[in-house]
């Protein structure tokens, strides 16, 4: 009996755990990348139509916003569910990456979309009056200065994305989306094998972890200058 | 030329209108350093913001280059705006560029690509404010004077004709400012440019300006060549700011003289007038006596001037008075 045997006896499979967490990883990666997509776009969109800023828009703001946190006050888990209609025309499943795909990044974008707009807010409306004073256009000015120079708390914005996703793809894990989440929930919750949760739990904490380093890396980065 | 037609500004707050500037008239001419003058809340800051239109009027027309601002579409504005550079109290460079970034970053805008083109220009900008080592630093690797240098660089990127100058050496220290100064007084000499700044200090406006208009509470309450405004104040606000800039003379005249026999009067020289021993011909032709009270030399930009505040005494008093006026001196009579 090998040792690994001996701590964590119900684990028979590892390279089902190992298949878990690249389940993990890829509705990470898959999920962060459309939320960037989708949520930075909309968060330059709340940032432009505030009150006081470039383009103010006070009734698209107020749609646009009112909508962010409809999405955002509602919990994953229950999202989810209501979605699966939605996730079904997307994606034509329900199950597996494809199907946690969809709920993960509409529970993610309008909370990165926040994100983004509060990072803009912080680009020093001098400068922004400098390149207006240069002649640049509002799609010069959001390309060439509000983006760049917010970079710093955009990545901020999208480890805390990241790392929110994490949490919510294991909790995809209870309605069926696999991943290290199914796992602990399958057989550390369902199935009373601890050992199994024990390791899920503990690969999580490394992928937090690992996700914190690197977007502390990026952001401290930018800070310096 | 920049001209004003009945120009007015207020802004609008809790749906009451708050007037920032009274309708007024005005024109720059090519070439000039004008400056504008006022504490803060005056107005100087929006009236500068005019010119480019980063501010609105509200009422009356704005002409640039005769080009009516007022009536710009907005691609067309952006274009005009291109050839009015700008330079900030903060500076307000790009954070995340380099310094030749922030310097190639209004060529850009205006829709160079050739990074041939872009590098040569960027070279020759940086060499004229003295910045050519820095190059590759970011601007928080700067001290507040080189920050102000790359403005200067970038806002002469597109080969502006009028530079404006929005409080450019407020944040800056006494040397620091001395030597800004002289780079836009240089650039204003060699490059033909049309300079508009504004300041709450008259330092500033008396080493660089040509002409000066006083701002007070949204209204300009004086303007004129800096020399005149300078040597005879009218307006109380302008008296202020003269007697900041000149702290002795100011100490002095307030002074009651009282106790000193004779008739005061205040002597302006300037120009020419400054290089001719008048007083002392007129003290012997005349037999007046004089005795001095308080006294400055200095220059006003490239004039030098001097101003002297006399007792005189004598029978022949109107006569020396009338010789000194011949001699191209300026006379006031003060109260006691």
């Amino acid at each position: 009996m090998n040792p690994l045997q001996k701590l964590f006896p119900n684990i028979d499979d590892w390279g089902e755990i190992g298949r878990a967490c690249i389940d993990t990883l890829l509705m990470l990666g898959g999920s962060l990348a459309l939320t960037v997509l989708i949520g930075l776009p909309l968060g330059v969109l709340l940032y432009l139509t505030g009150k006081g800023q470039l383009r103010p828009m006070p009734k698209l703001y107020a749609v646009t916003s009112l909508l962010v946190n409809v999405l955002r006050s509602v919990p994953f888990i229950i999202l989810m569910i209501v979605l699966m209609p939605v996730t079904y025309a997307l994606v034509g499943t329900k199950l597996g990456i494809r199907g946690a795909i969809p709920p993960l990044v509409i529970g993610a974008a309008p909370f990165f979309a926040r994100l983004v707009e509060t990072a803009l807010r912080e680009v020093q409306q001098g400068v922004i009056e400098a390149s207006q004073a240069m002649g640049a256009s509002l799609w010069q000015i959001v390309r060439h200065v509000l983006l760049p120079e917010a970079r710093g708390g955009l990545f901020a914005g999208i480890t805390v994305t990241a790392i929110a996703l994490v949490g919510y793809t294991a909790m995809g894990g209870a309605i069926g989306s696999g991943g290290l989440g199914d796992l602990a929930y399958r057989y550390g919750y369902l199935s009373y094998k601890s050992d199994y949760m024990l390791v899920t739990v503990v690969l999580l904490i490394v992928l937090v972890q690992v996700l914190q380093m690197i977007g502390d890396r990026i952001v401290l980065r930018y800070k310096q200058r | 030329m920049i001209r004003f037609v009945d120009v007015h500004k207020s802004y609008r707050v809790d749906g009451r209108d708050i007037p920032a500037l009274q309708p007024f008239d005005l024109d720059i001419a090519d070439g000039e350093v004008f400056g504008i003058i006022g504490l803060s809340g005056a107005g100087k800051s929006t009236l500068i913001r005019l010119i480019n239109l980063l501010e609105r009027p509200s009422g009356g027309r704005i002409f640039v280059n005769d080009t009516e601002m007022t009536a710009l579409a907005e691609p067309a504005l952006r274009a005009q705006r291109r050839r009015i550079g700008m330079i900030f109290q903060h500076f307000n460079l790009l954070a995340s560029q380099t310094v030749a970034d922030n310097v190639a970053f209004p060529l850009r805008l205006a829709g160079e690509r050739d990074s041939a083109a872009l590098q040569a220009r960027v070279g020759e900008l940086l060499a004229r404010v003295g910045l050519s080592d820095h190059a590759d630093k970011y601007p928080s690797q700067l001290s507040g004077g080189q920050k102000q240098r790359v403005g200067i660089a970038r806002a002469l990127a597109n080969r502006p004709s009028i530079l404006l100058c929005d409080e450019a050496t407020s944040a800056l220290d006494p040397q620091t400012t001395a030597s800004v100064l002289e780079l836009l007084a240089e650039i204003n000499r060699e490059l033909k440019l049309t300079i508009v700044l504004i300041t709450h200090e008259m330092d500033v406006v008396r080493r660089v300006c040509d002409r000066v208009a006083v701002l007070d509470a949204g209204v300009i309450v004086e303007h004129g060549p800096v020399a005149d405004v300078f040597l005879h104040p009218q307006h109380p606000t302008t008296r202020r700011f003269v007697d900041e800039a000149l702290p002795e003379e100011a100490a002095s005249e307030h002074t009651p003289f009282a106790q000193v026999p004779g008739h005061i009067v205040r002597l302006s020289f300037r120009g020419d007038a400054t290089l001719t021993p008048s007083l002392s011909r007129v003290a012997r032709e005349t037999g007046v006596e004089f005795n001095i009270l308080a006294g400055r030399i200095d220059r006003i930009k490239d004039l030098p001037y001097g101003q002297l505040t006399l007792a005189m005494q004598g029978a022949q008093m109107q006569i020396a008075l009338a010789a000194l006026r011949e001699a191209g001196i300026e006379i006031e009579e003060l109260p006691r």
